[in-house]
């Protein structure tokens, strides 16, 4: 592989990473559909930035764009509090209005500027590489400049959440708890808006508006699936992320297609995979358990269901194995299965016609009825 | 007195429902004869709701059935009234009181027919019932939390439905709607219909109620208030911290 | 001077908008009273991959064939999105995140390699973002007509049914209606909108023309016929005046923003002036409100002055510990309306046990004070 090709994965790879860390706090804290409006909008900072600068490359831009960003989430939240239109909607107001603005000003002003909504959808990473987008001090060519960028946007988000790692979890778990031992959960919440504002807009230039999405919520939705661990979560999702960035740009050489689409098509890829096969979370480790439990659940049924009706009068009817399955509304079939299998487990005994839990048997059944007091029966008093 | 029902009200034989291979509750067993103003109490998550839910066919049970007023409850439906809890619609839905009396109406007018004058007035009568009938234009976020109680009775009423399935219809309201809704509820049983009635306040169970379900994921026991209710029952039910004042 | 209707097909234009606009408003209302505004976002968006998908196989840009690409796409793209939720702990909102931008991504990567086999694709892109409404013809308009009389009269059959599982499923289900199916329905419905939609006014206005001309009209009315109708008055107004400003000779606006603009609009303006529920209806009542409950705070204190809610006091009493004494007498005649106050003896006031009630349990104020 080309020099060239290596800075590109390499500059997919940090963006992937820089993306799904605050991912994390958005997917546990039910906030990635507002990502997906501020990545909308910053296009808007981005425009009325250039407006004002007259340069497409000033530091202004990202903090235009990052102010958007914010300027969208207190909007969105405005509109909320005067509990006239709900979240959702206020969401769905918001970004296509300024996203709106944004193409509008852009089809007005900007057809002399080379601001074409194709690169704000696709990105740009594919063209990092080439000359005249390198970092180059005293004629040392240092790489291409977006993977600057992007490594210091990800050493902002590492530093970020390594600073208010506490703070961080404590309001994304309980924020009323963390307000009452003196956390800040409104100046938490506005921080990550910023952090994720600013990793949008860097972002978005690499690899373009709606693909940001994408990085942000499969790897950490993915990675949410793997552990249960904050601390985890943090260190696989950007993982995940880079597999993601890899993989993605593999596909699009295969296909010679655009690399940020593989990317995305990519990360949904590996959260698929983390949602069918993670263990104990995944659709198929789901399924077994289902299975699993579903047979044990029938045989405390039995056990129950004998246990209910043994010295009643009902005795006579409720307990004949050969009517049994009338009773539970089982096919005799599956009945008969049950009943095997709670012979073979010691949990009943057969007497004539009629089954008898053994003192296993009415152990189970208690321990169901009451859990944590298996020696309460009832009648008793 | 009207002349006793050949069937009973609810006929539940070893039912048993799960929430994700977790039983909710375990073998009930009920038989609840028509006519009976019918408590089911019980701890939180001692499966009242979804006992309600299964018997109106909303909940697949994993093992055992249950029949209403001697039908399946497919066919019963029509004379089966459900209120459920308060808590679970949107009230900023662009909805009057009225309109949501005139809901109680549509079981009867099939797929296509739409509510006329006939159903207005049951509709009407059904507010007037539960006086609300000057509250009819309101919009139902601007009812109190005892009017919005009100209105859900009234869709109920407009069902002219024999048996009435309420989830916890007292809770949030104000003691003069409390009072209303139990003076209604004994109208409805002296007219021959059979109400089950989610409850959670213990010191009014014997007050409101001819029959009492205890219910903790098993049933405890069910029976005549009288010869149910009591404080042996209710520790079986509750545990050891029972609730009740006196 | 060029006039509008000398440009050509500006006619069809504005009426293809227009239907569309009536036809998202409709259906907009139901989604956004189930709280789903942004499902019809993440549909849209996920309709890419299902058109190019469309084009590759069939080879053809034949509308019809790539809107039922899109149709398959958005269809798969609402399983997948309520299989994630229901199936992992993976919630909805991040769950539609991942499908709108995966579908979406999955939807360029196609894009840029078909786009090496057959050339044709290649405006393919900005138009289903931006849609090309200025393209609409008198054909296009009769799609939409067709479409807007059939998903109307669904609309109006099946009323009863779609008030009711927007508003309580659970009752829903216990009148023996499949609820699943019906929720599956609507959102089918939804998809052809949507799909109907692309073409002509792409993605980001689609999901903005679903939710604004429903929130809009939300804030004028309470009752769910009238927020139907006028939910899809204000989606036709605003797309068809969209149309013609955007068309307006010289200057030539791309017409897909105008219109969410020109919605937008009409949400900022209903949000602070409807009479129901606006902004500036709101604080004046608020005023009014707190101004009420001073004076019967102002009456019970003084009657418990006096050790006894039966003793009265008069209006120029009243006014003298009032701020602002000019309203005091309105504020009072409102209390005695409530059965909060009333006349003890012929000029002296008193609280009543409600109105002393009212004030030891403030949660109940709001309901009452507020007719």
């Amino acid at each position: 592989m080309t020099q060239a090709q290596w800075e590109i994965i390499l500059l997919a790879s940090l963006t992937a990473m820089a993306c799904s860390l605050p991912g994390v706090f958005l997917v546990l804290r039910r906030m990635t559909l507002l990502s997906d409006a501020i990545s909308h909008t910053v296009l808007l900072g981005i425009v009325a930035a250039f407006f004002l600068t007259g340069s497409l490359t000033s530091p202004w831009l990202i903090i235009g764009a990052a102010s958007m960003g914010v300027f969208t989430v207190v909007l969105v939240e405005g509109i909320q509090k005067s509990t006239l239109v709900r979240e959702d909607a206020a969401i769905g107001l918001v970004f296509p209005a300024l996203f709106s603005l944004a193409v509008l000003l852009i089809s007005l002003f900007g057809k002399n500027v080379h601001l074409d909504l194709d690169s704000v959808l696709l990105g740009k990473i594919a063209l990092a590489p080439l000359p005249g987008r390198r970092l180059e001090i005293a004629n040392l060519d240092l790489g291409p400049k977006s993977t600057w960028i992007m490594g210091s946007i990800l050493l902002a988000n590492l530093v970020f959440i390594l600073c208010f790692y506490k703070e961080l979890k404590v309001t994304t778990f309980d924020p009323a708890f963390a307000k009452a031992i003196g956390f800040l959960p409104g100046l938490t919440h506005l921080g990550l808006v910023v952090l994720v504002s600013i990793t949008s807009v860097a972002a978005f230039d690499a690899v373009g508006s709606i693909l940001v999405v994408a990085l942000m919520s499969a790897p950490a939705a993915a990675a949410y699936l793997l552990t249960d661990r904050l601390a985890r979560m943090l260190l696989l999702a950007p993982l995940l992320g880079m597999a993601s960035a890899v993989a993605g740009y593999g596909l699009a050489r295969v296909l010679d297609a655009s690399i940020s689409g593989a990317m995305a098509t990519a990360a949904g890829g590996v959260f698929l995979l983390a949602f069918l096969f993670a263990p104990r979370r995944g659709l198929i480790s789901q399924w077994q358990e289902g299975k699993f439990r579903r047979a044990r659940l029938r045989l405390s049924m039995l056990a129950v269901h004998l246990f209910q009706h043994q010295e009643t009068p009902l005795q006579e009817v409720e307990c004949r194995e050969d009517t049994l399955f009338e009773h539970l509304l089982w096919s005799p079939g599956l009945t008969r299965r049950v009943v095997e299998h709670s012979l073979q487990q010691g949990l009943v005994e057969r007497e004539k016609n009629f089954l008898q839990l053994t003192r296993q048997g009415r152990k189970l059944a208690m321990e169901v009825l009451q859990p944590g007091q298996a020696v309460f029966s009832p009648g008793s008093e | 007195m009207p002349e006793t029902p050949a069937h009973n009200a609810v006929d539940v034989s070893d039912l048993t429902v799960s929430y994700r291979e977790k039983p909710v509750l375990w073998d009930i067993d009920l038989e609840i004869p028509q006519g009976i103003l019918v408590g089911i109490v019980g701890p939180n998550g001692a499966g009242k709701t979804t006992l309600i839910q299964t018997i109106l066919g909303l909940i697949t049970p994993l093992a055992g059935s249950a029949r209403l007023l001697g039908q399946s409850p497919k066919k019963a439906l029509k004379q089966v009234a459900y209120v459920p809890q308060r808590g679970t619609v949107d009230w900023d839905f662009p909805a009057t009181a009225l309109d949501v009396a005139l809901m109680g109406t549509y079981g009867r007018l099939g797929w296509f027919r739409r509510p006329g004058a006939k159903e207005r007035n049951e509709a009407n009568e059904a507010l007037e019932r539960v006086g609300m009938t000057s509250f009819a234009h309101r919009q139902i976020r601007q009812l109190s939390g005892g009017q919005q109680q009100r209105v859900f009775l009234a869709r109920a009423l407009a069902q002219k439905a024999k048996l009435y399935l309420m989830d916890e219809p007292f809770q949030g309201i104000d003691a003069t709607t409390e009072a209303a809704l139990v003076e209604l509820l004994r109208d409805l049983r002296n007219r021959g219909a059979t109400a089950l009635v989610v409850h959670h306040d213990l010191q009014s169970v014997k007050e409101y109620f001819d029959w009492v379900v205890l219910l903790n994921i098993r049933k405890i026991a069910a029976g005549p208030v009288e010869e149910v209710y009591t404080e042996a029952n209710l520790k079986a039910a509750f545990g050891a911290r029972v609730p009740l004042g006196k | 001077m060029e006039s509008w209707f000398s440009l050509p097909g500006l006619g069809s234009v504005a009426l293809g908008t227009a239907l569309l606009g009536f036809l998202s408003g409709v259906l907009g209302s139901f989604a956004v009273l189930r709280k789903q505004s942004l499902l019809g976002d993440a549909i849209s968006h996920a309709c890419l991959p299902g058109i190019i998908l469309a084009f590759l196989i069939f080879a053809t840009k034949n509308p019809l064939g790539l809107m039922g690409g899109a149709m398959v796409a958005g269809a798969i793209a609402i399983l997948a999105i309520l299989g994630i939720s229901r199936f992992s702990r993976v919630k909805e909102d991040a769950s539609m995140a991942i499908v709108l931008s995966v579908f979406f991504g999955a939807g360029l990567m196609l894009l840029t390699w078909a786009q090496q086999r057959a050339d044709s694709a290649q405006a393919g892109l900005t138009r289903f973002l931006f849609g090309q409404a200025a393209t609409l013809m008198y054909r296009d308009a009769a799609i939409l007509a067709f479409l807007t009389v059939v998903c109307l009269s669904l609309t109006l059959l099946f009323w009863k049914q779609l008030q009711l599982i927007s508003f309580d499923p659970g009752f829903a289900a216990s009148l023996g209606m499949k609820v699943k199916g019906w929720e599956v329905f609507l959102s089918l419905l939804q998809v052809v909108v949507i799909v109907a939609g692309l073409e002509a006014v792409g993605v980001v206005l689609m999901s903005a023309l679903l939710v604004a001309p429903a929130v809009a009209a939300r804030q004028w009315t309470n009752r769910l016929g009238q927020m139907v109708f006028l939910a899809g008055i204000f989606g036709a107004l605003s797309g068809s005046a969209g149309a013609l400003l955007g068309n307006l000779p010289g200057l030539r606006l791309p017409t897909g923003p105008v219109i969410v603009l020109i919605v937008t609009a009409v949400v900022l303006l209903s949000l602070v002036f409807s009479p129901l529920h606006g902004l500036l209806f709101l604080w004046s009542r608020q005023r009014r409100g707190l101004q009420t409950r001073m004076v019967l705070e102002n009456l019970a204190s003084m009657a418990r002055g006096h050790g006894s809610i039966e003793h009265g006091h008069n209006l120029a009493m009243l006014q003298a510990c009032s701020s602002n004494p000019a309203l005091v007498k309105n504020s009072l005649k409102e209390l005695i309306r409530l059965g909060l106050a009333r006349e003890v003896a012929p000029g002296l006031f008193s609280p009543t046990g409600d109105g002393i009630l009212l004030l030891e349990s403030p949660e109940n104020w709001q309901g009452e004070a507020t007719p």
